[in-house]
């Protein structure tokens, strides 16, 4: 066809315009593209980071600090919560499973001379399984006493079920290793050694405190009604427990990376302006230096749609050249931006291992950016193109 | 059928608003143009030949008036009955040449039949038309910036008279050519006339002017 031949032929003649058109295309679909992916990228992996437990109730001592993250050391160091109190919540929230929670820290030697200052929780045997998933060995039993490892910690020291491990000069055999946990609402094992509480009162000493009260509520539905058991029971006279569930956490989450999402959802939108002001600039300017052409070609019998096919195959041919590159630079520079930002936001975790960062979402944001390059342009190049057959022949040749 | 005028124009105007005033390039002008007609349109320079041409040529459209082409008014058309009505029955020779830089000279001039439905012998065809304007055959592939003036007012009129139009328009054909070009061409569009062609022609030189039946005179925008 003569017209496609045409633009062929003035793309090759003006072989430095097309290629400014094409960069300026790549550009605009990378930017898009590859933001895309990164966002995808940061949400999957908050959303994975992030350990579902939407049926748990916390109760920590309440303390002047107030509303403190259930986690932060100065809860654990600062008060502890009885076990008269113990048993009032366990009446208030009855029949759901109370889980009372020891935290405190000792040296512990990990064998080959290795050993540092460790957290450790103590939790009763039977809660154990109801709270902790484990990736190898065995649960301890109340009366078989052995330590359960947190992921990170096991593999620093390169421990594995049967190991024995000293606490505070007190020898115990490794039970078990621990799947990761994350951050939850409760409690985060990951660097720590759990044990029995038995063994933990008899190596600490400690029988009558606890930092933490874990109630497994197994209804989301119930958790207000839980919540107001517990508040009455223990709160009646003086506040002497803060309250928090889970929700509560999931939600400040939630609300962080959707700012995250906010966010990068504004830069996006601003590449997307800022590629489409690109490419429809290269594509005006090179339909405009044009126009004279045009006005020729109306004066000896080009209709106004064969005009606008010939641009419009410029710019099709443009727009597709530049979308595959930069679609192509966008799925392999969008992969390592991605896995750079993972690398960043898990450094020294492993939730990193066997994250995919191309999922659906992601193509669709390579084919989206694609899309969006090639419409940008047909439109950039269509309306000068529109605007000059419209003009009577004799104007469009004055043009210059 | 035979006495209805090629061109009638009925007083037509063409006013250029521009910001330091109106330009008032054609006034109210009134005239017909016969069937197999051959007219000079001398005038000052400046004095709207282009205009007049280029409105004959449906390039443009008048400010007031009425333009008949073959009986129909041209305002009633609308612009792919005007391009094909270019295409098909204009043969325009510009004043600028106006050719495609994109083209060769023989693709300029093959180019209108390439987009009319018998574009079979378009080669032939531009390659006929090219020999008749005497253009050395090592000219054909170079491109209109590679021509000298001379060469591409050839290729011009060459891509003019290449779809065979009832009508022939010509701003200042052999301006820009040596007098025994020049006489040659003039010879052609002479010929082409006694075909039964209807040929508009603007020019200064009189000698020219001596090859037309008629001569139109302008001056400021009006017929005299
Ligand atoms: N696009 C335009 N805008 C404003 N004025 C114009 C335009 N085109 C022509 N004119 C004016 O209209 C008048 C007639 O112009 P035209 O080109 O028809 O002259 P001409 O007789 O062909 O002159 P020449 O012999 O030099 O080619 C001139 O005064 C010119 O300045
Ligand atoms: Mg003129």
């Amino acid at each position: 066809m003569i017209f496609l031949d045409f633009a062929v032929r003035n793309l090759k003649r003006h072989w430095v315009r097309s290629f400014l058109s094409i960069i300026g295309i790549v550009i605009g679909v990378i930017a898009i593209a590859s933001l895309g992916i990164m966002g995808n990228s940061i949400n999957l992996l908050v959303a994975n980071l992030i350990t579902d437990v939407g049926d748990t109730i916390v109760i920590t001592p309440h303390t002047a600090i107030g509303d403190t993250f259930a986690g932060d050391p100065r809860t654990a160091v600062d008060a502890t919560i009885p076990a008269r109190q113990v048993d009032e919540i366990r009446r208030a929230a009855s029949p759901h499973r109370v889980i009372p929670v020891q935290q405190g820290a000792d040296e512990v030697e990990f064998g080959g001379g290795e050993s540092g200052y460790t957290q450790v929780i103590g939790l009763d045997a039977e809660d154990i399984p109801a709270l902790l998933d484990i990736k190898v060995g065995q649960y301890p039993r109340q009366n078989q006493p052995g330590a359960l490892v947190g992921t990170y910690l096991a593999e620093e020291y390169d421990i594995s079920p049967g190991a024995r491990i000293a606490i505070g000069g007190d020898d115990l055999r490794v039970a078990g290793l621990l799947e990761e946990r994350g951050f939850a609402a409760d409690i985060n094992p990951d660097y720590a050694v759990v044990v029995p509480s038995a063994w933990y009162r008899d190596h600490f000493g400690t029988d009558d405190a606890y930092s933490m009260v874990i109630i497994r509520v197994g209804d989301v539905g119930e958790i207000d009604s839980v919540k107001d058991a517990v508040d009455d029971q223990l709160n009646r006279r003086e506040e002497t427990v803060d309250i928090f569930d889970s929700r509560e956490l999931l939600r400040q989450y939630e609300e962080i990376y959707r700012q995250i999402t906010t966010f990068l959802v504004g830069i996006g939108g601003i590449s997307l302006l800022v590629a489409a002001v690109n490419i429809l600039n290269v594509m005006y300017i090179s339909v405009t230096e044009r126009i004279r052409e045009i006005g020729i070609m109306r004066s000896i019998g080009v209709l106004r749609r064969e005009v606008l096919r010939m641009f419009l195959y410029e710019a099709v041919i443009l727009g597709v050249i530049g979308s595959v590159i930069g679609g192509a630079f966008s799925a392999v520079g969008g992969y390592f931006i991605s896995v750079a930002a993972i690398e960043v936001f898990t450094a020294g975790t492993t939730f990193g291992e066997n994250f995919t960062v191309f999922d659906l979402t992601a193509v669709g944001f390579v084919i989206f950016g694609m899309l969006f390059g090639i419409a940008t342009s047909i439109v950039a190049g269509f309306y000068p193109a529109w605007k000059a057959a419209q003009q009577q022949p004799i104007e469009a040749m004055r043009h210059d | 059928m035979s006495d209805i005028p090629v061109i009638r124009f009925e007083d037509v105007s063409k006013i250029y608003p521009l910001p330091a005033g109106d330009v008032v390039a054609l006034d109210r002008v009134s005239l017909t143009v016969e069937r197999g007609e051959f007219i000079a349109v001398m005038g000052p320079s400046g004095s709207g030949k282009s205009t007049l041409l280029n409105l004959m040529g449906c390039l443009d459209v008048p400010t007031s008036g009425k333009i008949y082409l073959s009986g129909k008014d041209i305002s009633g058309m609308n612009d792919d009955e005007l391009t094909r009505l270019r295409r098909d029955q204009i043969g325009f020779v510009f004043q600028q040449f106006n050719l495609i830089p994109l083209l060769s000279a023989l693709e300029n001039v093959e180019f209108p039949v390439v987009l009319t439905p018998d574009r079979e012998k378009s080669r032939e065809r531009a390659v006929e038309m090219l020999r008749a304007m005497d253009l050395e055959e090592e000219l054909y592939t170079h491109k209109p910036s590679e021509l000298s003036g001379g060469q591409q007012q050839r290729v011009a009129i060459a891509r003019a008279l290449v779809n065979d139009p009832a009508l022939i328009l010509c701003d200042e054909p052999t301006g820009n050519l040596d007098t025994k070009t020049g006489t040659a061409i003039m010879n052609l569009l002479a010929e082409e006339n006694r075909k039964g062609k209807t040929i508009v022609m603007v020019t200064h030189d009189p000698k020219v002017a001596e090859y037309a039946h008629r001569l139109i005179q302008i001056v400021d925008g009006r017929l005299v």
